[in-house]
Formats: structure tokens, sequence, C-alpha cells
């Protein structure tokens, strides 16, 4: 096994002793999926609340990982000197980013297998639409929340990152397109709201997986010029130790 | 002549500011292939700074290092493969048991040894499947002393190994580091703790405010003064009746109430001691004969104590 797989493996290994991590990535996406598809959330202009829902909840999921989880994870690793100690080893720095990443992308296989699970055999979902667009609007989503969260786990102090992941992850949920179209919103708040990353995520996937999928080409930029900032900001702030 | 043949370090007009403070100042110094070496100092003498630039952790501000004959910032990746690194704190994964972290750094090397191999030389078999963060203060350092001997380094660089360490555990992981110097191993550490320099390293470089303030072998160091009589007493006694005394060359009381006379004839300031001490109707504490410890040793240099 080389550096890279053993590095995956430790980070998946962390990723599920943090029961709390496990929480935020699995288990509300799920539970808030079960109940609002129950309620019967929806739009006026969706027919099934599945088609809706779904598409948020995969989101949501995707950007917990590496928002919330991958954050307070390797923040804490800052915080023990543990980034600082493997960088005594062989171990190269992009190695390690692509171990984090990797582990990351694994979790969001199964969120992905777990969610979509539910909804074909709970609530009658049927795959349709672009499934490659979706896949490049999980590919760009990934990379934007795990940006952000190794901006902050790379910038703040531990106890920082965890609140305000925490922090954003609330908010997002709330005014950035998941649980609620940003266009329903009052007045003025749905412009900024429509150029957050999550609406702007939510959106693609839910233009991407429609049963007439169109190219969400203005929601591909947004999260292209998220990630351009994300990576750009972390890779100048990021401190090791 | 230093060469790098013959030295696993060296250090040439070290110079590295922290703002206004300049934690290393001029400091040149090489260690040999195969010593133990120690940097002795109080807390914010320079140590840590110093080791961490030859771990390639910090960027020189003036002079030269080499180690192993690398370059620490330019030849990173070749000599990260030929070193061991035991940090003076932390490092570890609190949620990861020795096992697993020995397991996984033993893929970041070309040669690693055998992680079962190090949990039993450094006493953790045990414990092998507990957690980090679980593990006690001493068990905690003696993992991470395993850690940096998973890739079979030819130098090791270990700050402030036995800190949080009960005694026991001391003498085990202090036997471990000289079978490493059997094994032909280099060991740079660093320690406030006088009695670890004087018990495991050939050389001491003793450092102050970023500075060398003396460089020998242990027992050169401490017997600088050839012999001596100590004792403790109410603070104040006159110095020149104690350096007086026949048998005595000199008299001085380091700290208020610590007194030691310079002698060529200790058996016989002995007598003369407790005679006059009787005399005058004074209690004395701790008579003995001796040489310095290294930690008066300090205490003359520097002028100041070593734990401070």
């Amino acid at each position: 096994m080389n550096a890279l797989l053993a590095q995956t493996r430790m980070e998946l290994l962390l990723s599920l002793r943090r029961a709390e991590g496990i929480l935020i990535t699995m288990i509300v996406p799920v539970i808030l999926l079960i109940f609002f598809a129950s309620i019967g959330l929806k739009p006026d202009d969706y027919e099934d609340p599945i088609d809706f829902l779904l598409p948020g909840m995969l989101a949501l999921a995707v950007m917990s990982t590496g928002l919330v989880s991958l954050s307070i994870r390797t923040a804490y690793e800052r915080n023990y000197g543990v980034l600082k100690r493997l960088g005594s080893t062989p171990l190269s720095r992009p190695t390690l980013i692509g171990a984090k990443i990797l582990a990351t992308m694994a979790v969001q296989v199964v969120q992905i297998a777990v969610l979509v699970g539910i909804a074909v055999a709970g609530y009658g979902w049927r795959p349709s639409g672009a499934f490659l667009w979706a896949l490049l609007a999980v590919l760009l989503g990934t990379v934007v929340f795990a940006g952000l969260g190794l901006l902050m786990a790379g910038a703040l102090r531990a106890e920082t990152t965890l609140a305000l992941a925490n922090a954003l992850y609330i908010g997002f949920l709330l005014l950035g397109g998941i649980v609620w179209p940003v266009e329903e919103m009052p007045g003025l708040l749905s412009i900024p709201a429509r150029l957050l990353p999550s609406s702007a995520f939510a959106d693609a996937l839910r233009e991407t997986l429609s049963a007439q999928p169109t190219l969400p080409w203005v929601n591909f930029l947004i999260l292209a010029a998220w990630s351009i900032l994300a990576i750009v900001v972390a890779s100048r702030t990021f401190r090791w130790e | 002549m230093t060469s790098t043949a013959d030295h696993a370090i060296v250090v040439q007009h070290l110079v590295k500011s922290y703002g206004e403070k300049r934690a290393v100042d001029d400091l040149s110094f090489s260690v040999r292939r195969g010593e133990i070496f120690a940097l002795l100092g109080p807390n914010g003498a320079g140590k840590t700074t110093t080791v961490e630039i030859l771990e390639g952790y910090r960027a020189p501000d003036a002079g030269t290092v080499r180690v192993l004959g690398l370059d620490p910032q330019h030849d990173a990746a070749q000599l990260k493969q030929r070193i061991g690194v035991m940090l003076q704190q932390g490092g570890i994964y609190p949620t990861v048991t020795a096992s697993e972290l020995l397991h996984l750094f033993r893929h970041f090397y070309r040669d690693p040894e055998d992680p079962e191999k190090l949990i039993d030389l450094v006493g953790l078999r045990e414990s092998a499947h507990v957690r980090y963060r679980q593990l006690s203060g001493g068990q905690q350092r003696r993992l991470a002393l395993a850690a940096a001997l998973i890739g079979k380094p030819e130098l090791v660089f270990l700050d402030e190994p036995t800190t949080a360490m009960d005694p026991q555990a001391r003498h085990l992981t202090w036997g471990i580091i000289r079978d490493l110097r059997e094994r032909g191993l280099t060991v740079l550490l660093t320690t406030h703790f006088m009695e670890e320099a004087e018990r495991l390293a050939d050389r001491v470089a003793i450092i102050d405010h970023g500075r060398l303030i003396a460089l020998e072998e242990p027992k050169v160091l401490t017997q600088a003064n050839a012999e001596e009589v100590q004792f403790t007493a109410p603070p104040g006694l006159d110095l020149a009746t104690l350096a007086a005394l026949p048998a005595a060359n000199s008299a001085r009381e380091p700290r208020p109430g610590f007194y030691v006379i310079d002698t060529a004839r200790p058996a016989d300031l002995l007598a003369e001691v407790t005679a006059w001490a009787r005399d005058a109707g004074i209690l004395l504490n701790d008579l003995r004969v001796g040489h310095e410890s290294l930690e008066e040793v300090f205490l003359r240099l520097t002028g100041h104590e070593l734990r401070e």
C-alpha cells in the first residue's frame, strides 16, 4: 500500500471515530429528507416533493462533509500538532491534501447511495436527468466546500473553526436554497442568497436531475468562482502549525 | 575543521529572530556522527528554534546549517527519509492507537522498521491498542519516540524526550536512547533537565539567550573546578572566615544559604568545616564532597539558574 492510500484509510478511520461528524454528515440529511418528504414540503412548481427535496439533501450531505466534518477534523489536527509532525515525514503535503479529498469523496459516495436509496425505496423517486452534469455539479460542490473547510481549518483557531463551520452549515441549510428555493425568499434577500455556494449547488443538482434536465451554466459559473476563491485564499493563508 | 563526512550536523553562525527578539544569536556547533549531543538550556533559550531549523520547519535568517550533508530547506524531501523527529509535544492523532499510528507511518518510508518491534522496544505492548489520548503522559512520549524511529533514521531529533515521564519511564527511555547510539545512530536531544544531559550525552552544548555558552563532555564541564565541599546553612555566613580554613582555597555562596568551598584536600576540609560549625553553633545541612553539578556549572557560566 502506498502513502496516499494509507493516509486515505487513516482519514476515513478518523472520520468514523467522530460521532458528531457522522451525525451531521449522515444522520441529519437522512432525517430531514424523511421528515420533509413525509409532510410533503414542496414549492408550487414541483409535482412531487421528492423531486425537490432529494437534490437539496444531496447538496446538504456533500456540503457537510467538506464544510463541517473535514474542516473541524483538520483544524484540530493542526491544533494538536499532527499536521506539523506529518510535515517532518516523507508524506508530502499534496499527498496529505489528496488523501483528505479522497476520503471526503468516499464518504460522499456512501451519503449519495443512502439518500438515493431512501428516495427510491420510500418515495418512488425514479432516477432521471443528465447524470454526467449532476456528477460535475457534485465534483464542483466538493471542491467548493472542501476548499472553504480547509480555508477555515488552516487560518483560524480550532474552536473558531468549530463554531463557524456549524454556523455556516445552519445558515446555508436555512437560507441557502437547501430546504426552500431562494426565489421564494422575501424581496432583496433572494439576490445575495442566489449567489451563495449552497443555493448554486442545490439548484444545479435540481436542474440536472429533473425530468427535463438543463445545463445549469450560471450555477456552474457561481460554483467555479467560489472554488477558485476558496483555493486561492486557502493556499495563501493555510498555516500548518 | 568540520566536514560533513564526520559530522551529522554542522551549524555555522546561525541567526533567527522573531520580531525584535533574537531567538538564536550567532550559534555555531557541530554534531559528530554516532554521538549523543545535548542542547541544554532554560525554557526560551533557543533550543527548540535551533532544532526546528535543522528539521526544516523554519528557514534561518542568517548563517548556514547542514544536516547529513544536506540543506534542510532545499533538500527537504531527501532529508525526511533519513531523519526521525520527536516534537516537544503532541503531534499524534488523539483518537488513534500506537499500533495504528506506527502502521500508518510505516507507509511513508522506503525502508521502514517493523512497527511491532518498536512497540516492544518502547514498552507499549500492553497499551498498543489504547487510543493516544487515554495513554499516560509518559506513554505518549514513548509513542512519539517510536514514531521517530519508524523510518530507520540515521539521525534523530528528540525535543525534551522525557518530560512528563516518571523516573521509571525516564530510565527506560535513557536506555533506549543509549541503544540507538550502539546501533550507530546520531542523536540530537534538547533538555532542561541536567541529569539527563549528564547521564546520556557524549557532549553538551549549554545555550542561553540563543548563544552558545559552553560545549564540552559533561565530565569536563563538571570537573572544571576540581573538588569542592558543599553545604546549606543560614544565609549570610562570613565567606572570608570559610576561605581562611587551612584546607580551603576559596569560598562562595551562589544562592542564599548554599555554600561552596573549593579545595584540593576535601577530606581535611570536611573535618575543618564541621569543627568550625560546632564551635560557632551552626547547624549544617546536606554537607557533601563533590564535583560541581551541571546545574552549578550553568549558574556559574550564566549567572542564573537553569530552571526559571
